[in-house]
């Protein structure tokens, strides 16, 4: 690429500010909005340019909710929605490795047999399953809680999937030499394994923390009492909320407030992120 | 006295059997080098000494104690991988000191015996840096030294040297050498590698599929190879090997290819047998006359610069690639006509003889 050409440069400069504008527009009305009254909300034209309240908007969702909607603070979904989100990270990748662990180190009967039961379950997302899990929960008395809304979602092939190929690729010999050292398999996980493992635990946090964050259906079902609301289903409820024409200056801060935490995790996992993807040295 | 006793060793997986009954004594101190080609067994044979492979049948002890079934990091050895096989995750003193910290060794006795290791390997400047900030030569020295500290009873090398380049090799092959004359360690050392195997070791076995074909000092094993395999196996280039019949008195060879080779001592007791007539590339001479010569067609010279190798072809007809090779070497640089015929002698002395059927030597 050491050609110059200007229309080429061009036109490729201007693809790439499409494709930006395109993502970030929505991005843009949704802050737009959340800066605005009410009142301004519902004529046309809808405003293009950020007003004056977002602060007044800020302070009215993150403490007192939307009244029409229950009046359930948004501090309290996101506070919900965090902590589900990172039970439902750190017991993905704390099973995951270990199966996967179990699965390639250990020699013991049907160890296939397991490894493709694991597997197999890739194709049975939670809605397939939705009717028998929710049984299980009801009857374990989990429902309208912190459990029932995350080990139902813990079990992850995907994860197992992926330390088992990571495991895969550790040398034998380095397990060897372990074991001339005297490392048990507890240590050798420890010390060995799991750093050896720490970029793809970090890409696999920022995938598993955005999919417990986006949650909806699961938590939409088990969750009755309102302190237990999450926020992405706090979202939908304040549409739905009862005689009233949607307050969407709130329900667009909201939206905004909800897509922060997995911004956060991304940024803050980046560049571990990209290794984990990408590294193949070990 | 750290001995390694092995009695009838033998390593099956299913049905095929790889170690074939191998008993051998390894003495206090002694350096012992296992040779033989690819998929011979020796690797397998190392490890089951160092317990990474489970033994299928008979004993090996170390110090004394039957081993079979004690955890390698019981088994007081210590051993050199050929991919090093270092922790990258960890500095280099950490990967020195891993094995002492599961011990429970004092941290301080820990410090001095990795300080007394790195002297000792010459790594002091690179404790602190991570394995992959280091060459392959350095990599090497730090697996040793990972070795060295754990101040075992035997030492065990999976052809460590395998995977550096010529120079380095050549360099590391003479440290390990010094290192284990200094510490006097027992070690076991395995290798495909001819010259390591001849200038290592205080004692050479020479493997050949799962079974111990030779055991004996490197000067032995060349001088006096027990079985073809052998003396086609350690040499470089290696042996010509030739078929031969024995006349009816016992007192020449007769060569299919036409020409006679005249013994000074006669073999009666061997008259009239179908036998392999063996001699190294360095033993053979150009006749003056034809008396008492074989003749050669010269195929291809290569010029080494302290020596000259002649392939030859035997045999006067048309020369095709695959016609017995017979390689001469010759010191110093010498020229020949490709194509061109010679006669060669070899002085009887420097003649192996074995038996065709068995492959056993006759003496």
């Amino acid at each position: 690429m050491t050609e110059h050409r200007p229309i080429l440069t061009f036109i490729a400069h201007l693809t790439l500010i499409l494709g930006i504008a395109l993502v970030a527009f929505p991005i843009w009305v949704t802050f737009v909005a959340a800066s605005h009254e009410a009142a301004r909300m519902v004529q046309v034209p809808l405003p293009l340019l950020p007003g004056d309240q977002f602060f007044v908007n800020l302070r009215e969702v993150f403490v007192n909710g939307i009244a029409g909607a229950g009046g359930i603070p948004v501090g309290l979904m996101m506070m919900n929605s965090l902590i589900v989100a990172l039970m439902i990270t750190f017991g993905k990748i704390a099973i995951s490795l270990i199966s996967a662990f179990a699965i390639v180190y250990f020699k013991f009967p049907f160890r296939m047999a397991f490894f493709w039961m694991i597997f197999i379950t890739l194709m049975l997302p939670v809605e397939v399953r939705i009717l028998p899990t929710f049984e299980v929960v009801a009857n374990l008395g989990m429902l309208n809680s912190y459990w029932g809304l995350s080990i139902p979602l813990i079990a992850s092939a995907t994860a197992t999937f992926l330390f088992r190929q990571v495991f895969l690729t550790m040398p034998d010999e380095m397990l060897e030499a372990a074991r001339v050292d005297g490392a048990g398999p507890l240590r050798f996980f420890w010390d060995i394994l799991l750093p050896l493992s720490r970029t793809n635990i970090a890409a696999l946090f920022v995938i598993m923390f955005i999919y417990g964050w986006n949650q909806y259906l699961w938590p939409l079902l088990i969750t009755t009492d309102r302190s237990m609301v999450t926020v992405v289903m706090g979202i939908k409820q304040m549409l739905e909320a009862a005689e009233q024409a949607p307050q969407w200056n709130l329900i667009m801060m909201t939206s905004l407030l909800a897509m922060l935490p997995p911004v956060a995790v991304v940024i803050a996992m980046q560049s571990l992120f990209v290794r984990g993807l990408t590294e193949t040295e070990k | 006295m750290a001995q390694v006793l092995l009695s009838n060793v033998r390593k099956s997986y299913g049905d095929v059997e790889v170690i074939k009954g191998v008993d051998w004594q390894i003495n206090d101190g002694e350096f012992v080098v296992i040779v033989g080609p690819s998929g011979c067994g020796k690797s397998t044979l190392l490890r089951m000494i160092a317990g990474l492979e489970t033994i299928s049948g008979g004993e090996i002890s170390i110090k004394g104690t039957v081993v079979n079934k004690l955890e390698p990091s019981e088994r007081d050895i210590a051993m050199v991988f050929q991919n090093y096989a270092l922790y990258p995750h960890m500095s280099v003193y950490q990967n020195m000191a891993y094995g002492l910290k599961i011990k429970k060794i004092p941290k301080e006795e820990i410090e001095e015996r990795v300080q007394k290791a790195a002297e000792i390997l010459e790594i002091e400047d690179y404790l602190e840096r991570s394995p992959r900030q280091l060459s392959g030569g350095q990599r090497q020295r730090v697996a040793m030294g990972r070795a060295i500290v754990r101040q075992p009873a035997v030492f065990l090398f999976d052809e460590p040297l395998s995977n550096l380049d010529a120079k380095l090799r050549v360099q590391m092959r003479l440290e390990i050498k010094k290192l284990q004359e200094n510490l006097g360690i027992t070690s076991v050392y395995v290798t495909h590698d001819q010259v390591e195997a001849m200038t290592l070791g205080h004692r050479l076995a020479v493997l050949n599929e799962g079974v111990v074909e030779q055991l004996g000092t490197p000067i032995e094993i060349y001088e006096k190879p027990q079985t073809v395999f052998v003396a086609g196996f350690i040499g470089s280039p290696s042996m010509n090997l030739i078929n031969g019949k024995l006349d009816d008195e016992g007192n020449s060879i007769v060569l299919p290819e036409g020409g006679t080779v005249k013994l000074s001592k006669g073999k009666k007791q061997y008259k009239g047998q179908e036998i392999t007539l063996g001699i190294r590339p360095e033993h053979v001479t150009l006749a003056k006359g034809k008396e008492n010569g074989i003749e050669v067609k010269i195929s291809v010279v290569e010029q080494l610069g302290a020596d000259t190798l002649v392939h030859c072809t035997l045999g006067k007809g048309e020369t095709k690639i695959s016609d017995t090779g017979f390689v001469v070497r010759l010191s110093g640089i010498k020229t020949f006509e490709e194509g061109s015929f010679m006669s060669l002698n070899f002085a009887d002395k420097h003649l192996h003889m074995f038996d065709a059927k068995t492959g056993k030597r006759i003496e």
